[in-house]
């Protein structure tokens, strides 16, 4: 009989406690909470749209730490983390991008605008989009993990440069409503549930994919054993 | 709740939430893969 790794336990416990909030918090966002005067019941795509951005940046910053890391001690499983928080990272980078566009339709009447906030998101995505695809085309394990981890390193100079953006120039995109009080207080809570909400749902798919990095370590290591002794 | 624009908030939802689904759907089938390609090749060592 098989029994749950620690790993397992917490992906599962993440994930049962991240969906269970999700569910009161939705409750409260989508039939609780007050609508905006201006824009209507899409004003809530902010519990979403923002959250997601956190998650991303949350797992790029931890996936520069392990890259620092892998080039200063060669720990592979430290490039198989770093790999797995990208890739969790980018598809919240994807909620984030996808989730402002139908906003801006609607605000803006535009799905799109060259503005420095969205533009240096998209470069954002773009870069990580190639880390991943970067990963997929080096063989040698040592050699993918090392570039990966260089590149991760300079992927993450845009991070600041898109959480600044609209504290530096003027901006289409909003200025921050967060420091400058403009959500209200009954709206607080919840959109700071929503982002601890999606803290835990991406560790958990983080942990889940980091699995398959372990896997893939394993494979490897056992190609190399029956490479040697059939040679 | 105000019923303008809550199509558009239901796009956006449901894109968001579709993608995520998307991507688990995706890993889940990745490790089956990597799973059974694990076994192969531990079966493969374990003959030589």
């Amino acid at each position: 009989m098989s029994t749950m790794s620690t790993r397992q336990k917490l992906v599962y416990g993440l994930g049962a406690t991240g969906t269970l909030l999700l569910i009161w918090n939705l409750y409260r966002v989508l039939l609780v909470l007050p609508d905006e005067m201006q824009q209507g019941a899409i004003y809530r795509i902010i519990y979403f749209h923002v959250p997601a951005a956190f998650v991303g940046w949350t797992l790029f910053l931890a996936a520069l730490v392990a890259s620092a890391l892998y080039l200063w001690n060669k720990n592979l499983a430290l490039d198989g983390f770093a790999a797995s928080a990208i890739e969790v990272g980018w598809v919240f980078c994807s909620i984030n991008l996808v989730t402002g566009m139908i906003w801006a339709r609607i605000i803006w009447g535009i799905w799109w605008t060259w503005d420095p906030r969205l533009t240096s998101m998209f470069i954002c995505w773009l870069l990580y989009g190639g880390y991943l695809v970067l990963r997929g085309a080096i063989d040698d394990a040592g050699q993918r993990a090392t570039v990966s981890a260089v590149l991760a390193i300079f992927a993450f100079a845009d991070v600041p440069i898109v959480f600044m953006a609209i504290r530096w120039w003027r901006t289409q995109h909003p200025s921050p409503v967060l420091e400058t009080g403009g959500l209200a207080p009954e709206m607080r809570l919840p959109f700071w549930l929503n982002v601890f909400v999606f803290l835990l749902i991406g560790l958990a798919i983080t942990l889940l994919r980091l699995d398959q990095e372990d896997t893939k370590r394993e494979l490897e290591g056992l190609r190399r054993h029956a490479h040697a002794h059939a040679i | 709740m105000d019923k303008r624009n809550f199509l558009y908030l239901f796009y956006g939802l449901s894109l968001a939430w579709g993608l995520v689904a998307a991507y688990l759907f995706v890993l889940m089938q990745r490790s089956r893969k990597l799973r059974a390609e694990l076994d192969r090749v531990k079966r493969m060592v374990g003959d030589q």
